[in-house]
């Protein structure tokens, strides 16, 4: 018999029924919850009569449209200035007490982006299923979990059932072999994966992130790959279970303890893909070739390296990319052959699901510091991913380092990723954005979003423009 | 959920691949709690040419004269001729209930992102997956014919073409099911709740933190 995978283990561990039409039940261990795609999922439950079926698997924290400034995050709910936002907040609110779900509410230092909040709380656990209604929940699976987005009807059927109806997805393996070079980040590798692959090159799979340089890369960075692999079409990124994995996770709130910790632990360790496992494709990437990377279009696989060029249209595989190249251009504003580099930027932002973890900011410090955001800069916004992101780094004095360099340090929340609340790009501005979607209109009507790490914002932020932040000292 | 056994109905052609979610329905549009009311506001930045607001009258706004959705030979469409990687981003639901509540019932494209393909199916929409070549042909029929119909027979498995030419799709069993009796799958999943309770006992002699 030929070895699983760590997706075949994952799926094998909670296939609570196989049905004869090839569809499975898989079990649910954890399902986080925020205030866009649940109230409608709590409204078919109440117009059911039905109630939840485990209440302890569920956790749910406000994020999407909080506001971010400290005036609004005074007083709570009522604080929140747009109207219907806060109807979405307060629906939250009154759903979590109606059914007995703990919430994190606005007021709670604990709040937060729900894939920061899951790990950092130890509510996300090696082995756990995990879903959430945000694509952005392939986050978790860092955790050697299964972890996917899914839809309000899903966030209902599981509340009901703690189950999904699934069909098993095929194996794919992301190998990322040899040292990543100085100020090479996990942003910049999974950036060159889905230049690599494309964003349907996922589809239907499972994506495992393996080789030397991911079991030598942080929980936070194997945190931001993981999340990005919906943007490759992979609606599941996983990374097996190490040493780096448990150090993490020990001690958390949620997390097993005393005996149960070390059960655990003995359990993990078997969540890695055996050595003769066989995935249905294997990507091979070189951790030496990459170099930092920024998107120049509208689709996070229309990216580049920041010593590169917007592609010229002789350089797309078919029409349907030279037309998909055309239309980017024309939204971005931007010539084919023109230099990253020359890319004038009005925005900066650092924050949103991918990087707006304690790493992501102090290597945003390290570069803001002593440093001055341009003045031609209209705003460069830090924006931690939980109340206890922010405590941390304000111990460490990086609000001090940001304010001091000019950038806006706020309240946690999802914020200019996906622009629901007052942060957002006006028509036309270009920003750095340490985000993971580039997509029109994303972080605001007319907005022009370019993906990048954050120490590469952060340069950006300093210089006006892109510089690669391997040689930030000599440019600077 | 409605059942769907077999539509007709006028082909409008997007000729674009990639379409995310943020283009179907953007965000300032997700803050309803509502599940119905978006297709006014189905593919806001492309049809109007101003920024659309939510719980906003859309009657007045001007409308993109190029966007295929607001020419007079698409209007009343309800099938959706698209391009690879379709409804590809985030997981918002609000995509497939703003492409229903628009009138569209069935959409057809090389690919779909996964998520919007599952989400699809709970809310009675039907995304079909056919060959890049057939669909080139279906972009140039649908541009040459005004009034273009096709007929989706999902019992049969069939899309009938204006000349009765046949065009086979392939549908999972159990989607399929759900789709044409109109099925709630919660309803069906708790059917197996004696199974989902013997796992958590097994489940909780394993793993113990997890309970």
């Amino acid at each position: 018999m030929t070895g699983k995978t760590l997706y075949d283990k994952l799926w094998d561990s909670h296939l609570v029924k196989q049905r004869d039409d090839g569809t499975a039940l898989i079990y649910i261990d954890r399902q986080l919850l925020h205030e866009v795609t649940s109230p409608q999922a709590f409204e078919g439950l109440r117009i059911a009569g039905r109630k939840p079926w485990k209440l302890s698997a569920n956790l749910a924290t406000p994020d999407h449209n909080v506001p971010t400034t400290k005036t609004e995050r005074t007083v709570g709910i009522a604080g929140i200035q747009d109207p219907v936002s806060k109807i979405q907040v307060q629906t939250l609110d009154d759903n979590c007490n109606e059914f007995g779900i703990t919430q994190f509410d606005m007021m709670d230092k604990r709040q937060g982006i729900v894939h920061v909040v899951g790990p950092e709380q130890g509510a996300t656990l090696p082995g756990m299923t995990v879903v959430c209604g945000d694509s952005h929940t392939a986050t978790h699976g860092a955790f050697a979990a299964l972890a996917h987005g899914i839809g309000t009807s899903e966030v209902e059927h599981v509340l009901a059932t703690q189950c999904l109806i699934q069909r098993k997805m095929k194996n794919l393996l992301i190998k990322v072999e040899g040292t990543l070079g100085e100020g090479i980040t996990g942003k910049d590798v999974v950036l060159h994966v889905i230049g690599v692959i494309g964003t349907a090159g996922g589809n239907g799979c499972a994506m495992e992130f393996g080789g030397s340089a991911i079991r030598s890369m942080s929980m936070e960075g194997r945190m931001t790959m993981c999340n990005m692999a919906i943007e490759a079409g992979a609606r599941v990124g996983m990374v097996a279970f190490d040493q780096i994995t448990a150090d993490y996770v020990k001690g958390r709130d949620f997390a097993p303890k005393g005996d149960q910790w070390d059960m655990a632990v003995a359990q993990w360790a078997d969540l890695v893909s055996d050595d003769d496992a066989v995935f249905d494709k294997v990507v091979e990437i070189k951790a030496e070739d990459i170099k930092p990377q920024v998107t120049w279009g509208t689709s996070p696989e229309m990216v580049t390296t920041v010593d590169g060029f917007v592609p010229r249209l002789e350089d797309a595989k078919d029409d349907v990319e030279r037309s998909g190249f055309e239309r980017a251009y024309q939204y971005m504003g931007l010539e084919p052959g023109q230099a990253i580099t020359d890319i004038n930027l009005d925005r900066v932002f650092i924050g949103s699901c991918t990087n707006s973890r304690i790493e992501d900011l102090r290597a945003a410090a390290a570069v803001a510091k002593g440093n001055k955001v341009a003045d031609s800069l209209m705003q460069a916004l830090v924006v931690p991913g939980s109340g206890l992101v922010k405590e941390q780094a304000e111990k460490e004095g990086l609000d001090k380092i940001f304010i001091e360099a000019g950038f806006e340090w706020r309240e946690p929340g999802c914020s200019m990723c996906l622009a629901m609340n007052a942060d957002k790009l006006g028509n036309g501005e270009h920003c750095a954005s340490t985000s993971n979607r580039n997509f029109e209109g994303r972080q605001g009507y007319g907005g022009r979003t370019h993906l990048v790490s954050p120490a590469m914002a952060a340069a950006a932020a300093i210089a006006g423009h892109f510089v690669d932040v391997r040689q930030f000292e000599l440019v600077k | 959920m409605k059942a769907f056994v077999k539509q007709s109905g006028i082909v409008a052609p997007m000729d674009r691949a990639n379409i995310d979610t943020d283009m179907i329905i953007p965000k300032q549009f997700l803050k309803s709690i509502k599940r119905s009311g978006f297709g006014p506001n189905l593919f806001d930045e492309l049809r109007y040419l101003d920024e659309g607001q939510p719980d906003a009258d859309n009657s007045g706004r001007p409308l993109n004269p190029d966007f295929v959705l607001n020419q007079p030979r698409y209007q009343g469409a309800s099938v959706l001729l698209t391009r690879e990687n379709f409804g590809c981003g985030s997981s918002r639901e609000h995509a497939p209930w703003a492409l229903e509540d628009f009138g569209f019932q069935v959409i057809i494209a090389s690919s779909y992102a996964d998520i919007f393909y599952n989400n699809s199916f709970k809310n009675g929409l039907l995304p079909i997956v056919l060959d890049e070549a057939i669909i080139d042909g279906l972009f140039a029929e649908v541009i040459a014919t005004e009034g273009y119909e096709l007929t989706i027979d999902l019992e049969n498995q069939n899309i009938v073409k204006p000349n009765g030419d046949l065009i086979p799709f392939e549908v999972d069993a159990f989607r399929k099911h759900c789709l044409m009796n109109g099925l709630d799958d919660i309803g069906l999943t708790l059917q197996d709740a004696d199974d989902i309770t013997a796992y958590e006992v097994k489940r909780k002699e394993s793993s113990p933190w997890l309970f």
